[in-house]
């Protein structure tokens, strides 16, 4: 290798990245997220692991969601170079060529997905195959070039992870499960949507059909409003099943009434309004949405522990 | 005998070896710990010799 090609940063040559730069491939800020809510789904299955296999399944579980963000910045760098969002990852910044991203998310794809079944069982293994194949081939490549529901059908995606901790411990699917995964499912919308209205440009330059783009930010307002609506009726309503508990219902009732609030506001304020205090109250519930989520998983979490020790949570009163 | 300067690449090199190298550490401590926690499971039988010959 010349001294010259040394220096040109701007095009990836093959071999030349970092660790680190393999590592943002795996999208961290979104493992946390799926590492959290399988493990949630892990802990409150009414079964036990080994303290080994758990760790297992949470990492392997892990390495399968990294992997599918790392085969979405594959597909997806020609969007990522024209997003300010994203244009620092490794392909759009030229640390990383397609190639190696690809070869890197498709190994680990399967890598993961064979050391979950050995770790685990084989409904969990399918389950993140399915996870995966649904992220990479039915969103990034399917869907989200396409439709403005790209965001709605998509979340389905980030909402596997709790069903598979539950089947990694319980090698089963159930309702409670499914409960977890309408509860992600249907909080992905309005999460996203109120970005999507404070990131405006970034949508418009990279052609990515949002609905903010296609629809107009009048009904990306309204669409919040009543997903988080349908939201609230589902996680209020999820207190009463095998998933809820006092403590959930409490933690509950809060945050939707929190999240309600602010859906609201977003539906009553026009772009003037927004433009005014600089996307204020759309930034506000994106914040919150974030803590919607944990504060919802760590109930549950509270709930299936409390329970475990007969002091309450799941399975009491009303819940049993 | 002559040392050249360290180029910035080949930092970037030796930490991409250091990390594999630690990961594929984790790696197989894990499936060591995975092996011993399956082996000591209560679940786990070891079918006798003589009845495998019977299949």
């Amino acid at each position: 290798m010349s001294d010259a090609s040394l220096h040109q940063a701007s095009t990836a040559q093959p071999g030349e990245a970092g660790f680190g730069d393999f590592f943002a491939l795996l999208k961290p800020r979104v493992m946390t997220l799926v590492v959290f809510t399988a493990l949630v789904g892990l802990l409150a299955a009414p079964a036990t692991l080994h303290p080994v296999e758990a760790l297992a399944a949470i990492l392997f579980i892990a390495v399968g969601g990294g992997a599918a963000g790392a085969l979405n910045m594959w597909w997806e760098s020609d969007i990522d170079a024209a997003m300010k969002r994203t244009a620092k990852r490794p392909i759009p910044s030229g640390r990383v060529t397609r190639d190696e991203a690809f070869g890197f998310g498709i190994t680990l794809a399967a890598f993961s997905v064979v050391m979950l079944w050995l770790a685990t069982n084989a409904v969990a293994a399918g389950l993140l195959a399915f996870t995966i194949f649904f992220y990479v081939v039915i969103y990034t490549i399917g869907l989200k070039r396409w439709t403005p529901q790209n965001i709605v059908i998509g979340g389905a995606a980030g909402a596997f992870p709790p069903m598979i901790g539950w089947a990694a411990a319980t090698g089963t699917v159930s309702l409670e499960s499914v409960l977890m995964f309408a509860l992600i499912f249907m909080w992905t919308p309005p999460h996203f949507w109120a970005l999507a209205l404070f990131m405006r440009g970034d949508y418009d330059n990279a052609g990515v059909p949002m609905l903010t783009v296609t629809h107009g930010r009048r009904a990306t307002r309204i669409h919040i409003l009543v997903y988080t609506v349908l939201l609230a009726l589902l996680a209020v309503g999820a207190a009463f099943t095998q998933i809820g508990g006092p403590v959930y219902l409490a933690v509950a009732l809060v945050f939707n009434a929190l999240f309600l609030r602010d859906a609201v506001a977003i539906w009553r304020r026009d772009e003037a309004m927004a433009e005014a205090d600089n996307y204020r109250v759309e930034k506000r519930a994106f914040r919150l949405s974030l803590w919607y989520l944990f504060a919802h998983f760590t109930a549950i979490l509270a709930g299936a522990a409390l329970s475990g020790l007969g002091i309450g949570g799941l399975g009491i009163g009303v819940w049993s | 005998m002559s040392f050249r300067e360290e180029h910035e690449l080949h930092k970037r090199r030796f930490g991409r070896n250091l990390g594999l190298g630690l990961v594929l550490a984790g790696f197989v401590a894990l499936v060591f710990g995975l092996t011993v926690a399956k082996v000591t499971d209560d679940d786990f039988v070891v079918v006798p010799a003589q009845q495998q010959e019977g299949y």
